[in-house]
């Protein structure tokens, strides 16, 4: 566990964190650079590369405004020549997307919420207060990183039958609600703080809860937009978990809508199921692309040096 | 795991606090730890317990009224050839797949940082795309990319007169598909994770070796692999545990078969425990996965540390 025990300073590693675009070691001629005669063909590798990565996209794109008929066609077209809303809207009329957006919406937020508020405190108890027990919880919070989710769903689930939670939203969300990686990102970054700010407003009479709400939380916005971020997008794509606990299909979130859609009677109404695959992704590569600064920062953010 | 403190006058001045510091930090602590403990502690151990008993669905209303049954559910596994499938599926799936994805993002990520001056962020998002994406969506489109006919991967194989298998319904290319898709999907994390640790790298590591002379190769070899260990152990064991839990790909894209050739472990914890409701059994099985999640974690960080 090399890598992740350090306490690192991430204030200052932000500083000094790779600026994306322009290479940051740019004046520095030590990183040795592949021979620039080598250039073309690392162009064209990573040209192919990304294509192999964004053009099973466009193929799903094009394809869920295709008709039924030049969809059954072969050899396939790539672009539509009768481009039509047509799945889209045979879609919405089989399935009550709305209702499944809202229930995934609701979900995501609370489980973001919930971890965003938890993390920190457990974050700041663990990086500015020195307490019994505390390196000892720090050492469990680690380990349960490692833990394999498929371990906890059978007793998961019976503890929501006994709790009758089956079919909620708060069964779906519980589990969820305090994860190990918030934990971990945030005490990273707060112990990174200069304890002499804090000192300062206890001296000026301020407690832990003060501290924590008015000087920490506020300090703290760049490591809680990548925690927001990471958290939502993962209940948002969360397949397994909901697919057991939510058995109604009126409380269904929209990958166990499309996945159940997808395994049923519909498996191969592909321009249905490219519909719907373009409806559960767009938002979220929409947001990915808008912050994909934090995304990518972010791992550097928790300390994989 | 080494304990950290706050550094400076901070520590003396905290340290008179005593109690009031311990009662702060478990108040502060106390929402997740009880969340934790709720939900996460215990399910652990009460999986372990589970695996001992024949809990069925009836047992769901009177849990204490389940039978226990000894060590039968893991004597039963052993001789269960589903379970036998499904653990070398997820070994063969875990072993091919893991290499592969490193290999590759290493690579790429080599490319990315030392190969080219500019457009360094849209290959990083670029590569990353899959990441963010429901595998729902990912593993129906996918699905429809292996179609036999219909789909864009025989029809690509077609222009350069290779006439593509029915990938999905072959015994013997179901899995080499499924594998194909996981890479696809974890290839961009893992670039990411390396290229961090490519370029945590202090330049000064170089200027040394240079000046004795050493070639590219041999500074990839004996400067930037070494350094890069650390980073490149974290990229394993992260996509290990996440292989070794492989679901929904197969699921969604084959459910299990043609003839159980894709079929997973954490597939047949699902297919017991909620198709079935052999909970008992699931137990077992998903414990079984946690000990070879566990174990195989412990060897990587015993093989990857840096020697030292």
């Amino acid at each position: 566990m090399a890598t992740i025990e350090q306490p690192r300073d991430t204030a200052q590693s932000s500083e000094a964190s790779p600026s994306p675009d322009d290479d940051h070691r740019g004046d520095s001629n030590a990183i040795p650079q592949l021979q620039p005669g080598l250039r073309p063909i690392v162009w064209v590798v990573l040209i192919l590369g990304v294509l192999a990565m964004i053009v099973p996209f466009l193929w799903m794109v094009l394809s869920s405004v295709k008709t039924q008929a030049e969809l059954l066609q072969t050899p396939p077209s790539w672009f539509p020549e009768d481009p039509t809303l047509d799945n889209y809207r045979e879609l919405f009329e089989r399935l009550d997307f709305p209702r499944y957006f809202w229930n995934s919406t609701i979900i995501a937020g609370l489980i973001t919420g919930s971890n965003l508020m938890f993390c920190s405190m457990v974050g700041y108890a663990l990086a500015k207060i020195e307490f019994r027990g505390r390196d000892k919880l720090f050492v469990l919070i680690i380990a349960t990183m490692m833990v394999p989710s498929s371990v906890t769903l059978v007793p998961l689930f019976v503890l929501m039958s006994r709790l009758e939670m089956v079919n909620t939203y708060a069964g779906v969300i519980l589990p969820t609600a305090a994860g190990a990686f918030g934990v971990f990102l945030m005490r990273q970054f707060i112990i990174g703080l200069p304890s002499e700010l804090l000192e300062a407003a206890r001296v000026d009479g301020a407690g832990h809860v003060g501290i924590f709400t008015r000087i920490v939380l506020p300090l703290s916005t760049a490591p809680l937009a990548v925690l927001a971020i990471f958290t939502f997008l993962g209940a948002w794509n969360a397949f397994l978990w909901p697919l057991i606990i939510l058995q109604d299909d009126a409380m269904y979130t929209l990958p166990v809508a499309l996945g159940t859609f997808a395994i049923g009677e519909h498996s191969t109404d592909y321009g249905l199921l490219m519909a719907g695959a373009v409806v559960i992704i767009a938002p979220i590569v929409a947001v990915f692309l808008a912050l994909q600064r934090y995304f990518t920062e972010s791992i550097v953010m928790t300390g994989v040096k | 795991m080494a304990a950290t403190a706050p550094t400076g006058t901070g520590r003396s001045w905290l340290r008179r606090q005593g109690v009031r510091e311990n009662l702060a930090g478990w108040l502060f602590a106390s929402p997740w730890v009880i969340l934790f403990l709720v939900f996460m502690a215990g399910p652990i151990l009460a999986a372990f317990a589970l695996s001992f008993t024949d809990f069925g669905l009836a047992d769901l209303r009177d849990p204490l009224n389940t039978e226990v049954v000894g060590v039968d559910n893991y004597t039963a596994l052993f001789s269960d050839s589903e379970f036998r499938r499904a653990s070398w599926n997820t070994v063969v799936f875990t072993v091919v797949a893991v290499p592969l994805v490193l290999v590759l993002a290493l690579g790429l990520a080599v490319l990315i940082d030392r190969g080219i001056k500019r457009y360094k962020t849209f290959f990083r998002v670029g590569y990353y795309l899959p990441e963010v994406t429901a595998i729902v969506a990912i593993a129906i489109l996918w699905r429809f990319m292996f179609h036999p006919d219909l789909g864009l991967l025989n029809t690509m194989l077609g222009w350069v007169g290779i006439d593509g298998p029915n990938w999905l319904g072959n015994p013997s290319t179901a899995m080499p598909a499924v594998i194909t898709v996981a890479v696809w999907r974890h290839l961009g994390a893992n670039i990411v994770i390396l290229l961090a640790g490519l370029q945590a790298i202090d330049p000064v590591m170089y200027e040394a070796a240079r000046v004795d002379g050493a070639g590219g190769w041999q500074l990839f070899r004996n400067i930037t692999l070494p350094l890069v260990r650390p980073t490149l152990l974290f990229a394993t064991v992260i996509t290990s545990i996440g292989y070794l839990q492989v679901f929904e790909e197969p699921f969604l894209m084959t459910e299990g078969g043609p003839l159980n050739t894709t079929q997973t472990v954490a597939m047949m914890v699902y297919e017991q425990g909620f198709a079935f409701f052999n909970l008992g059994y699931a137990s077992a099985i998903a414990y079984l996965l946690f000990l070879v999640i566990a174990g195989l974690a412990t060897v990587q960080f015993r093989m990857l540390r840096p020697e030292t």
